[in-house]
């Protein structure tokens, strides 16, 4: 299975890219989104899956998967989703001052 | 020691305060006693029983990088020669200079090269060498720059700085190859362990690092260049700088180091060939100048070429020979640039095509011009130094046959030749400038002053010069004895006892050679005009200077189309550089290395509902291209990451579940908030080219990453430090949520900054939108 999640995080790595590489600004936001996704679904591969019950102390239970990634995500989760509305709002701000959104515009004066 | 080196530069900083008087008294007047004093101090050591004099002042100690002062026979002589035209000069240019203008800079520029200038000749050490070296470069920057307000001044520093600099940071190169191969930073140190240094591998290019910085400097032979458009200083600083001193500096460099490389064939051909080359070159194309100062120039350079030769040379007879005619040039070329300088300064001009018959105005000038410039020629009378060193180059050029190889004796052969017909340019542009300024016709109606002799203050300096050539041409012996043999000495390692003669016969060769260079000098003087059109062929369209301009010029083109080619202003080709740089070199590697492996062993079982939750993911994540509503984007981006949360869900780990989809709903509500407000998505009309980069950046990154997930999963090298977080949890960390005691309690710290994250970004948000109101929005 971690095979199949790792292709999984290649798929959404390269959609992510490929949104990235395009002119507007809206999908390099879409594409930073992505983006993290991938890297969030590459983390939980790096530690075992499904190797035992969720990492809450149970009596009983001695078995369970690896805690140290998903404290990684959570907080990657956390400053992604800080830089995408941060994101977000720069690309409405941007497409509100320069009345577009398309980056190849966004380029400024030659010789600059 | 290090006093007398430190003593212009020390003094140079309160000229500033000095120049305020300059209504007054010219501030040159205080300046005058600077050089003089550095020179009362060197003439001490002068004296037939010299012993070489040694001081060390610590600088970096610990790097070997210390003020060594060695002050030999070589030293000595150059010591002399700065010091000494240095006071001439400056008594100069008190009567050149005038008070209007800024004096301050030009006395601070001139100090500060001459301070430079002696820390060259006295220091042992390689690399503080190097350092007053670029001093030099510098401060002859600043001279030539002077009149900045003067478009050709500015060209002739840059130019002038650009080439001394390439060859100040090769000889760089140098000394340190030096220094490496025998441990020392020492000059003598390398001259006694000359024999490890010629048999490393890294000497030849140790050898070409030092001679470029020699040439460069010395103005020789394609590094010429320089020097005529360094006549846009002022004339005291081309007396001073550009002839007698800065310009020999290279010739120091190539003397004090042919002990260390004068065994070694290379350094024969090299060095002899360039100063042969050069000695032809410029006393040819000195002819064609019509500006006095030019013809100084190239004369200069041709002069520098036959000492460079001589020191190739290497024989007992051509050191002696090559640091006589130092002597001798710097005396004879200094007159000669003050009698251009008072020439122009009393005429208005120095264009040699407007001068002519000045002898009758200003016959003192005219008397010194002509001791001048017949001892360049060097016209075989008793009482000229220039006719002695000439002489001796002849006689040095035709004693070179010992034990040289193949190529170097074929060279043996030709250079007296060469020697003959470089002498020969060289007497005709001596009479030409003489006869050109103060011979023929006078043309009153093309000089913007009437002509009247220099006042005498501006002819004191020029006459010390004049009279020294003459003193030295009397008693040539006397000079020798003292401190001549003792230079040679320095160079050659050996005994180089010569008492120079005037008269050794009708038969010596080398007056025979004297002879020709006289006779075709005389008759090519003669007929001057009638073969001048050969100009037009020979340097014609071929220049050095084009060379340089053109290298200049592609240098700027091409850095600037290099950066407009890839600095093209598009984020997506910015990204497109970055993604493919990282792919290639991660896959070359792995692929290098034996990086990527894969094994099967170890893995979790496949089940259905994972199966699904993943092919969902794709569908939605490829949908985000083929996307072109702003609701189906979002609503797309919106599965992507509840699937995402689903798979947190299947694979245990349900506070990532439940941050994630809070966020995603949160994202997917702001993403809506925004999209109401942007522009539609569009189709994008993009090439099908373009796409296809595109498509094989972004898949062959996903691939990567894909690559680098198995491998890592594949070689599983040690083992998980999650065993202690589960352990200790509840007995360190006080809690049964593993996850969140790492979070809060374990590695609390990383919490904290994702908080100040948040909270930066919370900031940033407000201030991009209250922003809008202040600048008034669209």
């Amino acid at each position: 299975m971690e095979f199949i999640i790792s292709i999984l995080a290649g798929v959404l790595f390269a959609t992510a890219i490929y949104n990235l590489l395009q002119k507007q600004f809206l999908r390099l936001v879409i594409g930073s989104v992505l983006l993290s996704h991938g890297a969030h679904l590459f983390l939980l591969t790096m530690g075992e899956l499904k190797r035992g019950s969720p990492p809450i102390l149970t009596e009983g239970i001695s078995d369970y998967t690896d805690p140290l990634p998903q404290a990684l995500i959570l907080t990657s989760i956390v400053i992604s989703f800080g830089i995408t509305s941060l994101l977000l709002v720069l690309a409405y701000r941007t497409a509100e001052e320069n009345n577009t959104d398309n980056m190849e515009q966004l380029r400024g004066n030659e010789n600059e | 020691m290090i006093f007398t080196v430190l003593i212009p530069l020390l003094l140079a900083c309160f000229i500033p305060f000095i120049s305020k008087f300059k209504h007054k008294i010219h501030t040159g007047v205080f300046v005058l006693f600077i050089p003089l004093l550095v020179f009362l101090y060197f003439i001490q050591f002068v004296g037939s029983g010299f012993e070489p004099v040694r001081h060390t002042y610590n600088w970096i100690p610990s790097l070997g990088v210390n003020f060594d002062f060695h002050l030999d026979g070589l030293s000595l002589l150059f010591a002399l020669l700065i010091s000494g035209i240095g006071t001439l000069v400056v008594l100069y240019s008190i009567y050149y200079l005038d008070r209007s203008e800024p004096l301050g800079h030009f006395y601070v520029y001139l100090m500060m090269f001459m301070s430079a200038m002696l820390g060259i000749v006295l220091s042992d050490n390689v690399f503080v060498l190097y350092t007053f070296w670029e001093l030099t470069s510098i401060s002859s920057f600043l001279l030539i720059g002077y009149w900045h307000f003067n478009e050709r001044s500015r060209y002739g520093a840059l130019k002038s700085m650009m080439i001394t600099i390439f060859g100040g940071l090769s000889m760089f190169g140098g000394f340190s190859l030096l220094s490496v191969i025998t441990g020392t930073t020492s000059i003598q140190s390398m001259i006694a362990n000359a024999d490890v240094i010629l048999a490393s591998p890294y000497m030849p290019l140790a050898m070409g690092f030092l001679l470029l910085g020699a040439f460069t400097k010395s103005a020789q032979f394609p590094f010429h260049i320089w020097l005529p458009d360094a006549m846009e200083a002022p004339t005291p600083v081309s007396a001073y700088l550009h002839s007698a001193t800065m310009v020999k500096a290279g010739l120091y460099l190539v003397a004090r180091f042919s002990p260390v490389f004068g065994d070694y064939e290379w350094f024969f051909i090299i060095v002899s060939m360039a100063g042969i080359v050069t000695l032809c070159w410029a006393s040819y194309m000195a002819v064609h100048q019509t500006d006095l100062k030019a013809i100084l120039a190239f004369s200069t350079i041709s002069q520098l070429g036959m000492i460079m030769a001589m020191l190739g040379f290497g024989t007992k007879a051509a050191i002696f020979a090559a640091v006589f005619h130092i002597l001798n040039h710097a005396t004879f070329k200094g007159s000669l640039f003050m009698v251009a300088g008072t020439v122009d300064h009393e005429t208005g001009t120095r264009d040699i095509r407007k001068l002519g018959g000045l002898l009758t105005f200003m016959p003192i000038t005219a008397t010194l011009a002509l001791f001048g410039t017949f001892s360049m020629a060097g016209i075989p009378l008793p009482f000229l130094n220039g006719f002695y060193s000439k002489e001796l180059f002849f006689e040095s050029t035709l004693g070179l046959q010992e034990g040289m190889g193949a190529t170097a004796s074929f060279l043996v052969d030709i250079i007296p030749y060469l020697a003959v017909l470089g002498s020969i340019f060289t007497f005709v542009y001596s009479l030409y400038f003489l006869f050109g300024t103060f011979g023929g016709k006078t043309q009153l109606d093309k000089l913007s002053k009437k002509p009247h002799e220099a006042p005498f203050g501006m002819l004191v300096s020029p006459g010390i010069l004049v009279l020294g050539v003459i003193l030295i041409g009397l008693f040539p012996s006397a000079v020798n004895g003292t401190f001549i043999a003792h230079a040679a000495e320095a160079v050659y390692g050996g005994e180089v006892v010569k008492d120079v003669y005037f008269w050794h016969g009708w038969n010596a060769p080398a007056f025979q050679m004297s002879l020709v260079v006289v006779g075709l000098g005389a008759v090519l003087t003669a007929t001057r005009t009638r073969w001048n059109g050969i100009y037009q062929v020979l340097p014609g369209r071929l220049s050095v200077n084009k060379v340089y301009d053109a290298i200049m010029a592609r240098i700027d083109t091409y850095s600037r189309n290099i950066t407009t080619f890839y600095m093209t202003g598009s984020l997506r080709t910015y990204m497109a550089i970055i993604l493919s740089t990282i792919v290639v070199i991660t896959v070359g590697f792995m692929l290098a290395t034996g990086g990527f492996t894969i094994d099967f062993s170890n893995l979790a079982p496949v089940t259905v509902i994972e199966l699904a939750v993943a092919l969902v993911i794709t569908v939605a994540a490829v949908g985000t291209i083929f996307a072109n509503k702003n609701v189906a984007a979002v609503l797309i981006v919106g599965v992507v990451g509840y699937g995402v949360a689903l798979l947190f869900v299947i694979y245990r780990a349900p506070d990532l579940a439940l941050t994630q989809l809070v966020v995603e709903t949160v994202s997917v509500a702001l993403f809506l908030l925004c999209f109401y407000h942007l522009p539609k998505l569009k189709k994008r009309n993009e090439s099908m080219n373009k796409k296809v980069v595109n498509a094989i950046i972004s898949v062959g990154f996903g691939a990567m990453m894909t690559m680098i997930a198995i491998s890592a999963h594949s070689s599983d090298w040690f083992g998980t430090i999650s065993d202690y977080f589960i352990e200790t949890s509840y007995s360190l960390g006080g809690g049964d949520n593993v996850v969140n005691v790492i979070l809060v309690d374990m590695r609390g710290l990383d919490t904290l900054f994702e908080i100040t994250v948040l909270g930066i970004a919370a900031l940033a948000i407000y201030t991009l939108i209250k922003s809008k109101t202040r600048k008034g929005g669209k």
